[in-house]
C-alpha cells in the first residue's frame, strides 16, 4: 500500500537521521481511522430502522381477547390481566412474534431506553413507562461521579457480556462518564450480573458479591439475569438470590450497548 | 465384517438403517475407520426406548454417584452413535452400538475422542472403561448435591520449585466463566488443565420433543457470538428432515450473514490480540470496527448478533436495493479500515516479536486432537466445512486462502483470521452484487419420522455439528450439538505447554473459544 510505503520511508528517515522512531505509521492510521467516539446522550443516534426497541402496547386495540399473544410468546412475557395484555420487559427477548400476530396491539419502537429501577416497572400495560431513577442522595454522592463495576457472567450465551465489553471501546468510551469495568471485586463499587445464574455459578456469584465492599450496587443486565429469560425454570439455573438486592434492571436479549449505557447513567443521575 | 453406514451431508437417513453392531465389532470397525483417515465429528449416546432419559440436569444421577443409582439407564441400554468425517473424500459415515453399563474407551488410541467419551459417561451414566482422564465435563454431584466444576481432582506436578496457579471462574477480563489450573515450574507451564461447565444451562435435554416455541431461541443462544452459525446448522437439519429446499435468495442471504459474523468476530479478535500485547492503536481501531460490522447485521435484521434472521425455510428479512447499496458502502469502508488496522500489526516488530513462536500447536497435535476451524488451519490442517462439505453458494466458491501460515503459533492464528476476513469480504461483496431474485422463504413441511441427519456448518470458530434423530411422530427424539470449542479447548491447553504463564492471555485470545457453546 502506498501509505504503508510512505510511513515506512518516513520511519526509516526518522530512525536514520533523528535516532528515533516517531510511530509515524500509527499516526497516519489514526488520521485515516478518524475520530469515532459518539456524542452521548445528546447525539442524534441512528439505529437500524429494523431495530426493535421499547414496545408500545395498545390494549384498546385488542378486540378479539383471544390470548393467542400470551400463547405464542416463547418466554411467557405476555400475560392477560383484566382482559388486557401486559408485557413483561424483563422476560421479553424481542423476537417480535406478538407484533407479527397483532400489529395493532404490540408495536416495537426505536427507543433504546429500557432500563428500570424496580422489577415492577418492567411490566408494560400501555401506561407511561417508568424509567430508571437516580440513586438516593447518599449513594449518589458516593458513586455519582465514579462507579467501578465487576461483571459476573453467570450462564447465558455471552452476548450481554459482548455488549458490555463494547462500551469500553472508543465508540462509547465508558470511562469518560467515570464508569469502568474492573478486574477485581475488591476494586469495585458493585457488580453487573449477566446470565440466568447457573447452579454452577451460584457460589462464584455469592463470593464475588461478598467481596465488594459496602455500600454496593447490583445491576441485572439482560432477560436472563432479570427473569431467567429463555432458561427460566431449568433446574440448572437458580437466578440472582433474593438477598442480593438489584438496583438496576436492563432488559434486552441482549440489551443494546446504548441501553446499558443509558441505564447506568440514569442510575448515576447523569441522565434524567 | 459389517460396513459402516455411509451418509451424505444433510442427507436424511432412516434411523433403522443405522445397524447396531456388537460392541467388539464396533470398536474394531471404529479403530479401522480412524486409521483410514476418519475424524470424529460427533460421538454421543441416546437412551434406547424404555430406558431412563438423558442425564442432562442435576435432577438425574451424576457421574460420581454410585452406579447402582443409575439402574434406570440399564433397562434398554444406551445407543452410542459415532459420526465420522472423511474430509478429503467429502464423505460421512456412522457407526452404532448399544451399551448397557459401560463402553470401552478408544481415547488411548485416538485422543480426539477424549471429551466425547467423557461427555457420554456423564450424560448417559456409563462407565468409560480405560479412559485415561475421566473427569466431569459440565456438572457433577457429590452426595446428591451439585458441586461447582472447579472443585475436582486436578493433575499435580510435584517437586522442588513447582507451584500451582488457579484462575477463575470469575476472570479479570469481561469474559465468560471457566477455571484454569496451571502446573508451573517458575514461569514455565508444565501443564494446563481447564475445567468448564459454569455456563451449563441444560439446553440439549430441553430440545427433545421439539421443535417447540423455544427451540430457535435456544439455537440462537448456544453461543451468542455464533448465532448465525448455529441457527444455520439447525435450520439445515430441519430442512433436510422435511425434504425442503430453500429459495436461492435465502441461501445467499444466509451466507452473507454467516460471513459478516465471521468478519466481525475475527476483527474483534485481532483487536483483542493487539490489546494483549499492549499495542493500542489496532486494539482501539478494531474495537470500533467490530461494532461497525455488527451494525451491518443489525441493518439487515435489526439485531447486532443476527437474532431473528435465519428461520427454517429461509430468512425472516430481505434486502431492498437501497439497503444493498448502503451495506456495500459500509462494507467497503469497514474493510478498508480493518486492512489498515491489521497491517499495523504485521509491520510492528514489538507485536510480531510477541506473536511469533508463542503458543505453538504442531500439525501433529492438531490432527491428534481433532482441532477444527482457524486454530486447525493455522497449524496446517486445512479443513473447512465450507470446503469439504459445501452447501449453497460454497459449492462454487473457494474459501481457503493460499499461502496461509502453518506455524501453529499466535501469529499464524492471527494472520489466518486476517486472511479469512479478506476472503469473507470478497464473498460478501460478490454476493451483494449478484443477489438472486425471488422469495426468501418457503414453508417447510413436517419432519420425517424415525430419521436422522448430520448438519455441519463452518462457524467463525470452526466446525459446528448438529445431529438430529426424530421419533415416530416426527419430533426430536435426540438433538446433539457440538460447538467447535468442544474440539479446541484441549488445543489451548497444549499451546501453553512449556510456555510462559504470562503468555496465557495472549494464547487464550488467539483461540478465543466459547464457554457457553461448550457448556450448553
Amino acid at each position: 500500500m502506498p501509505s504503508g510505503c510512505a510511513s515506512k520511508l518516513l520511519d526509516g528517515f526518522a530512525s536514520k537521521w533523528l535516532g528515533c522512531k516517531f510511530m509515524l505509521k500509527e499516526i497516519i492510521s489514526r488520521l485515516k481511522q478518524g475520530h469515532r467516539t459518539i456524542d452521548f446522550p445528546s447525539a442524534d443516534i441512528k439505529l437500524s430502522p429494523r431495530f426493535m426497541g421499547l414496545p408500545e402496547i395498545h390494549p384498546g386495540a385488542c378486540k378479539s381477547k383471544c390470548a393467542k399473544c400470551a400463547d405464542i410468546c416463547p418466554t411467557g412475557a405476555i400475560t392477560i390481566t383484566d382482559a388486557k395484555p401486559v408485557l413483561d420487559l424483563g422476560r421479553c427477548v424481542f423476537c417480535g412474534k406478538c407484533s407479527a400476530l397483532c400489529p395493532g396491539v404490540f408495536k416495537f419502537g426505536s427507543d433504546y431506553k429500557l432500563a428500570a429501577g424496580k422489577r415492577g416497572d418492567l411490566f408494560l400495560t400501555g401506561e407511561v413507562v417508568k424509567r430508571a431513577e437516580t440513586l438516593d442522595a447518599k449513594m449518589k454522592k458516593i458513586f455519582g461521579r465514579s462507579l467501578r463495576l465487576r461483571v459476573v457472567s453467570a450462564g447465558g450465551c455471552g452476548a450481554c457480556e459482548a455488549d458490555c465489553n463494547v462500551l469500553q471501546t472508543l465508540v462509547f468510551d465508558l470511562g469518560r462518564f467515570g464508569v469502568q469495568f474492573v478486574a477485581s471485586p475488591r476494586h469495585a463499587d458493585g457488580i453487573l450480573v449477566t446470565g440466568p445464574v447457573t447452579q454452577n455459578m451460584k457460589l462464584a456469584l455469592r463470593k464475588t458479591y461478598d467481596a465488594v465492599p459496602a455500600p454496593k450496587i447490583v445491576v441485572a443486565a439482560g432477560a436472563c439475569a432479570i427473569s431467567g429469560g429463555i432458561y427460566a425454570g431449568h433446574p440448572e439455573t437458580a437466578g440472582i438470590p433474593e438477598d442480593i438486592p438489584v438496583n438496576l434492571y436492563i432488559p434486552g436479549c441482549p440489551p443494546h450497548p446504548l441501553t446499558i449505557l443509558d441505564g447506568l447513567l440514569r442510575l448515576l443521575g447523569r441522565i434524567e | 465384517m459389517t460396513a459402516p453406514l455411509s451418509l451424505s451431508h444433510l442427507g436424511a437417513a432412516g434411523f433403522k438403517d443405522l445397524m447396531v453392531l456388537p460392541p467388539d465389532e464396533f470398536y474394531r470397525s471404529a479403530s479401522g475407520r480412524f486409521k483410514a483417515g476418519g475424524r470424529a465429528v460427533s460421538y454421543f449416546g441416546l437412551p434406547e426406548e424404555g430406558s431412563a432419559p438423558l442425564n442432562d440436569s442435576f435432577a438425574g444421577p451424576g457421574l460420581f454417584e454410585a452406579p447402582a443409582k443409575n439402574a434406570g439407564a440399564k433397562k434398554g441400554g444406551t445407543r452410542l452413535i459415532l459420526i465420522l468425517a472423511f474430509d478429503s473424500e467429502r464423505r460421512l459415515e456412522a457407526l452404532s452400538m448399544v451399551a448397557n453399563d459401560s463402553f470401552r474407551s478408544l481415547t488411548p488410541d485416538f485422543p480426539q475422542l477424549h471429551l466425547f467419551e467423557r461427555e457420554i459417561a456423564e450424560q448417559c451414566g456409563l462407565k468409560a472403561e480405560g479412559h485415561p482422564w475421566l473427569k466431569p465435563v459440565r456438572y457433577q454431584l457429590k452426595s446428591g448435591l451439585p458441586v461447582p466444576p472447579g472443585i475436582t481432582e486436578f493433575f499435580k506436578v510435584r517437586g522442588r520449585e513447582t507451584h500451582e496457579v488457579a484462575v477463575g471462574p470469575v476472570h479479570a477480563g469481561l469474559i465468560e466463566p471457566g477455571h484454569f489450573r496451571f502446573q508451573c515450574h517458575g514461569e514455565m507451564v508444565f501443564h494446563l488443565e481447564i475445567a468448564l461447565g459454569y455456563q451449563h444451562r441444560g439446553i440439549e435435554s430441553r430440545l427433545i420433543g421439539g421443535s417447540g416455541k423455544l427451540t430457535s431461541h435456544y439455537m440462537e443462544t448456544l453461543a451468542g457470538d455464533t448465532t448465525i452459525g448455529h441457527v444455520s446448522a439447525y435450520c439445515r437439519a430441519i430442512e433436510a428432515l422435511c425434504g425442503a429446499r430453500i429459495p436461492p435468495r435465502a441461501e445467499v442471504l444466509r451466507a452473507i450473514m454467516l460471513e459478516l459474523e465471521r468478519m466481525a468476530n475475527h476483527t474483534g479478535d485481532l483487536g483483542a490480540l493487539a490489546g494483549d500485547v499492549a499495542y493500542l492503536p489496532t486494539a482501539s481501531f478494531c474495537g470500533r470496527l467490530r461494532g461497525d460490522i455488527l451494525n451491518m447485521s443489525a441493518l439487515i435484521c435489526g439485531n447486532r448478533f443476527g437474532r431473528n434472521m435465519v428461520i427454517p425455510g429461509g430468512t425472516a428479512f430481505d434486502l431492498s436495493p437501497a439497503l444493498i447499496k448502503e451495506l456495500k458502502l459500509r462494507l467497503d469502508a469497514a474493510f478498508r479500515d480493518v486492512r489498515d488496522a491489521a497491517d499495523l500489526l504485521w509491520n510492528t516488530s514489538s507485536v510480531m516479536e510477541r506473536f511469533e513462536g508463542t503458543g505453538i500447536v504442531s500439525k501433529e497435535t492438531a490432527l491428534t486432537l481433532g482441532l477444527v476451524g482457524p486454530a486447525a488451519r493455522a497449524s496446517g490442517v486445512r479443513r473447512d466445512v465450507r470446503h469439504n462439505f459445501p452447501v449453497g453458494i460454497y459449492n462454487s466458491k473457494a474459501v481457503l486462502s493460499e499461502g496461509a501460515p502453518e506455524s501453529g503459533d499466535v501469529y499464524a492464528r492471527a494472520y489466518t483470521r486476517w486472511l479469512e476476513i479478506k476472503r469473507s469480504y470478497e464473498l460478501v461483496s460478490g454476493m451483494l452484487a449478484s443477489l438472486p431474485a425471488g422469495p426468501v422463504f418457503a414453508a417447510p413441511g413436517p419432519m420425517k419420522a424415525e430419521s436422522f441427519v448430520v448438519s455441519l456448518e463452518e462457524g467463525w470458530r470452526g466446525e459446528i455439528c448438529h445431529t438430529v434423530v426424530t421419533d415416530s411422530a416426527g419430533k426430536f427424539r435426540h438433538y446433539k450439538i457440538k460447538d467447535p470449542s468442544f474440539n479446541n479447548w484441549q488445543g489451548l491447553a497444549m499451546a501453553l505447554r512449556d510456555g510462559q504463564i504470562s503468555d496465557f492471555p495472549l494464547c487464550n485470545k488467539s483461540f478465543n473459544l466459547s464457554y457457553c457453546g461448550h457448556d450448553l
